[in-house]
């Protein structure tokens, strides 16, 4: 296919946002083919969802271009139809009304539209609900709908934007198998589709592409290989393989993920590098703060006892399933456990250190006692908070000052964002009192030195 | 954060006689009474088109007679319509335009904040004499003045109100509607309008009691010597009360009650029932309910002319408007021209232009007044300052005990709500009439009845919304209080005031406008043919609009539009965001 033109491609492009230039995304360049399903998958914040929205020209790159059959894009994408992860039904119109919106700008008689409409809430499982308005609806069935007025226009592209994420467990592995059924029969017209995901799961199900995004600020870590369509089942080896190292890129947002790939024990290499994504220069500034993820210290302190709980190891997918959460949240927790020193992923398992079991066992005040020990010891930032009160005679702290420190190694979002982190997790541990109102940090009474 | 995928509930069924078919049909009789109906209104509007053609006579003569009463309802009726309907086509095209350009809105939201603080009485006689020049002989020019008036009393909180619907359009539906390429016209029609639809809805129900209150003023102006009169039920109540006819006085307000409360039924009620469709999510609480509209959503007569009339015609206009997305790209390109850029740039350098002109002429108007107008003005603003302070703090002192007392106790919400609704609904400035008759005879005249006609005036806003925010106190949070003795004082101070804080301060602020735009009539009256008059910056603006003193009229304007906009800044506007960040309770 080296000679056709793409049906739709970016080019290097950037986005920044807000006055202080924050990027979103760094230099990404994707290519979409005939035939192809690409999953673009990654964590919150590694800008996926904005590049749907640049390739479906509702949003202009800040620098790059989008082309369409080689002609670069102004305006709407007027080969795209887009399924949205909250629906984005008009709860005014009842369900043919809705999908018939997708054709108004097509010039057509009424009869036409209404037909083809009828055809598309058919061919979606929706028969018999043609007068329903969205809100008699239960979510898999308004997803229906969004798929039904995604497809009625016969796009030559679909996105899908998260599309089963606001859906039930059951709901969506019911939804997402039409689907696949739907485009392995060709039974569509649609000739590529692009689906924004932070599930695993779904992208290995699903993609015969996969492109992994990074964080800070969004940019292609590795494009995989998806699976041929009769290894997507559930228990297939290759199946497990592949979802163990996308994993393992994924808790390892720091490291190389080519190497990652290189280092797996796949059969064949699946990853393509793709030269033009290229590889992320090297860090340019060396951290002074590891990156706290942006988890509370409830589900910090519960996952551990949990683990605790149950014998000390756990299994990703097991914790998922039991827990009811979404794998990338169930991460980020893990990366949290992690930088504490209570675990450790190895292996697509969690497994608690010996501090973290005792953690586990512990009483409250010991419990406490622990957390402390283990957050100064582990993390820089609280460390750093900690001994700037003490040396301090009033042992206070402005907050905008740690703010400014931090946006050395932060944008001015995430630094805010690592500081209320750090603030949640210091309150917890005693280290110190926290006033809002009038952003004061205050050296907890016990711990001052005497 | 981690989040737990919480399993969609079950199905909700709609109430089914939002659906035509599940409607009980609708007898007969009501469609013939509905076509009655529109006779009516089509003959009312006739002969009060013969009104406005009529020659200008200076010294028109009000008839107290009953007689004569519904006629004069109509015709003030008929006068706010005309008003509102400008002030919702104004205000949903200035909120589409801000809303549309950033650079536009940087200038439109804060000039509407100006427009809004700006006191509309001291525009009157500019108005009426521009506009009766501009129709020599004519009570057309007069109409036109009164529906200005009224418009200004109406359009600023429908604006704002659109424009944070446009804003708060949530980001899917609306990129939904640009991939599906809607267009213009039907991205207005089939989303920002619907979205709006509720809130717009409501903020009307606003703007024609902000209306009312204006009736009397808007009715007759005194200019000069000239004492001029539109037939209206506000003249009749303004004649009744010069006559010192108090039986006359008491019918007309019975017939404006009686206006009000046809209204609500007739027109609210239903609208607000049938506007349940725009809510984007289906809450618990139970559905706004109409016994006029399901008999609408019944009649067979409505099914015919939405089907043969209404129906083709929107879909011909929605054909004709709705551009396809080729035809518009065309178009795009033609606008790049230098010409075309020109042309879009025109109307803001036109605006620029005359505001700039307007800001020169004011400041050589305000350049000619002497030390001594400047001190008069300072001692006025002074004077309202104190009596407006006061109207709030007795406001707030008695509606807090009898608001927070009527909304924690449900039967007495209910029983007390429609009464409490139908009391607030007599614009103040009907029955400051009666209140003079009591309160110029006591020690301190004029001073002292002015605050209890600002209050008048302003209380029921503070009343509704502290009702509200009790009613708003979770039953969870009462028990706890309860459960734990927290009693007395201690429970108002833990408990209730924090949690009716947000509502207060929202009331508060409608409440100071209300106070200051009420000093204009309540510092300076007319009363059964004599005038009488207090210290005060209100009564400044009025005798200053009464004898044409322009520059004086232009200055006392000016400095109350300035300190209700510093007060909203520097008071208001900072009490409502601590509200909003330490005591909402969701």
């Amino acid at each position: 296919m080296n000679d056709t033109v793409s049906l739709l491609e970016a080019r290097d492009v950037m986005k920044y946002f807000g006055d202080d230039r924050r990027p979103v995304l760094e230099h990404v360049s994707v290519e979409l083919n005939q035939g192809e399903f690409v999953a673009l998958l990654g964590p919150s914040g590694s800008g996926k969802s904005t590049l749907l929205r640049i390739l479906a020209g509702l949003m202009k790159p800040s620098s790059g271009d989008v082309r369409v059959h080689g002609a670069p894009l102004d305006g709407p994408n007027p080969n795209v139809a887009i399924v949205f992860q909250s629906f984005a039904l008009f709860p005014w119109l009842d369900v043919l009304q809705n999908v018939e919106l997708g054709l108004l700008s097509i010039e057509m008689s009424d009869d036409d539209r209404r037909q083809r409409a009828v055809k598309a809430i058919d061919l979606i499982g929706l028969d018999g609900f043609e007068e329903a308005f969205p809100i008699e609806l239960s979510g898999g069935m308004k997803q229906r709908v969004g798929f039904a007025r995604a497809l009625v226009v016969q796009p030559e592209v679909l996105f899908m934007d998260e599309p089963f994420s606001a859906l039930d467990v059951l709901t969506a592995e019911n939804l997402r198998t039409e689907l696949q059924d739907l485009w392995l029969a060709k039974t569509m017209p649609t000739k590529a589709v692009v689906m924004v995901t932070h599930n695993i799961d779904e992208a290995v199900s699903l993609a015969d592409r996969i492109l992994v995004f990074g964080a800070n600020p969004g940019h292609i870590r590795v494009e995989l290989k998806g699976l041929p369509p009769s290894d997507r089942t559930t228990k297939s080896a290759a199946r497990a393989r592949l979802v163990e190292l996308i994993y393992r890129i994924m808790t390892n947002p720091d490291d190389d993920a080519m190497a990652i790939v290189e280092h797996s024990q796949l059969d064949r290499p699946r990853a393509v590098a793709s030269p033009r994504a290229g590889r992320r220069p090297a860090p340019a500034r060396a951290r002074r703060y590891q990156v706290l993820p942006d988890v509370g210290i409830d589900d910090v302190t519960g996952l551990v006892q949990y683990i605790g709980g149950i014998g000390g190891h756990a299994a990703v997918h097991d914790l998922s399933r039991d827990l009811q959460m979404r794998t990338d949240d169930l991460l980020s927790i893990v990366e949290a456990t992690n930088l504490l020193g209570f675990g450790a992923l190895q292996d697509r398992q969690v497994v608690l250190t010996p501090i973290g079991t005792r953690f586990a066992d512990s009483e409250l005040d010991e419990e406490k006692a622990i957390f402390r020990a283990q957050a100064l010891d582990h993390i820089a930032l609280l460390h750093h908070i900690v001994r700037d009160l003490e040396t301090t005679p009033t042992h206070t702290l402005e907050a905008e000052r740690v703010i400014d420190q931090l946006e050395h190694s932060f944008s001015g979002e995430e630094a805010r964002r690592q500081f209320e982190t750090a603030v949640d997790w210091g309150r917890y541990a005693e280290l110190f009192t926290y006033d809002d109102s009038s952003g004061e940090l205050t050296l907890d009474e016990e711990h001052r030195p005497t | 954060m981690a989040q737990p995928i919480v399993p969609v509930r079950a199905t909700m069924i709609r109430d089914a006689s939002r659906d035509q078919p599940g409607a009980p049909p609708t007898p007969r009789w009501v469609d013939a009474l509905m076509l009655c109906a529109v006779a009516a209104v089509a003959y009312g509007i006739m002969r009060a088109a013969a009104e406005w053609r009529a020659p200008l006579s200076p010294n028109v003569q009000v008839s107290l007679s009953p007689r004569e009463l519904p006629y004069y309802a109509g015709l003030s009726t008929l006068r706010m319509a005309i008003a509102y309907v400008l002030s919702l086509v104004f205000s949903i095209a200035y909120a589409r335009i801000a809303a549309g350009s950033r650079t536009a809105e940087r200038f439109m939201i804060p000039l509407l904040d100006i427009l809004q603080s700006v006191p509309i009485l001291s525009f009157m006689p500019g108005v009426v004499l521009g506009l009766a020049a501009l129709f020599p002989g004519r009570t057309l020019g007069l109409e036109l003045a009164a529906i200005i008036l009224i418009f200004t009393s109406q359009a600023w909180n429908l604006a704002f109100s659109f424009h944070q619907s446009l804003l708060t359009i949530p980001r899917e539906l609306s990129e939904a509607a640009t991939v599906y390429h809607l267009g213009f016209w039907r991205r207005f029609t089939r989303l920002e309008l619907p979205f709006g639809a509720i809130s717009l809805i409501a903020n009307s129900m606003m703007s024609w009691a902000g209306g009312w209150f204006f009736l009397m003023a808007s009715e007759q102006f005194t200019l000069g010597a000239n004492n001029l009169r539109l037939p209206g039920l506000g003249s009749y109540l303004a004649a009744a009360a010069d006559a010192g006819d108090t039986h006359a006085l008491f019918l007309g307000l019975a017939t404006l009650v009686a206006v009000i409360v046809l209204l609500d039924q007739l027109l609210w009620r239903p609208l607000v029932a049938w506007s349940d469709r725009f809510k984007l999510e289906q809450s618990g609480g139970d559905a706004p309910q109409s016994r006029l509209l399901d008999l609408l959503r019944g009649s067979a007569l409505l099914e015919w002319v939405s089907a043969r009339v209404t129906h083709p015609l929107t879909r011909a206009l929605d054909r004709r408007l709705g551009t396809p997305p080729t035809a518009k790209r065309a178009r795009r390109e033609l606008h790049d021209d230098a010409v075309s850029r020109f042309l879009r740039w025109a109307p803001a350098l036109i605006a620029l232009a005359l505001v700039v002109w307007g800001a020169f002429a004011a400041a050589r108007a305000l350049a000619g007044l002497g030390m001594s107008d400047w001190e008069l003005i300072a001692v006025s603003a002074g004077a309202t300052f104190l009596r407006t302070t006061i109207a709030l703090i007795l406001a707030a002192a008695w509606t807090i005990p009898v608001g927070v007392a009527i909304g924690m106790n449900p039967r007495w919400a209910r029983r007390a709500q429609p009464l409490v609704q139908i009391t607030a609904s007599v614009p103040a400035t009907a029955v400051f009439p009666v209140l003079l008759l009591a309160l110029l005879t006591l020690p301190g005249g004029l001073n002292i009845a002015a605050v209890a006609l600002m209050l008048l005036g302003t209380q029921w806003y503070v009343l509704f919304n502290v009702i509200a925010g009790a009613m708003a106190i979770p039953s969870d949070l009462r028990d706890v209080a309860a459960s734990y003795h927290v009693t007395g004082w201690r429970r108002w101070k833990t408990l209730i005031l924090p949690a009716i804080f947000p509502y207060l301060v929202t009331g508060m602020i409608t409440a100071t406008g209300g106070a200051w735009n009420a000093s204009i009539i309540s510092e300076y009256v007319t009363f059964a043919g004599h005038k009488q008059s207090t210290v005060g910056l209100g009564s400044l603006i009025a005798q200053a609009a009464e004898h044409s003193d322009f520059h004086l009229l232009l200055a006392g304007t000016l400095v109350m539009a300035a300190i209700v906009i510093a007060g909203n800044r520097l008071v208001w506007r900072r009490l409502y965001a601590l509200a909003e960040a330490r005591y909402r309770l969701d």
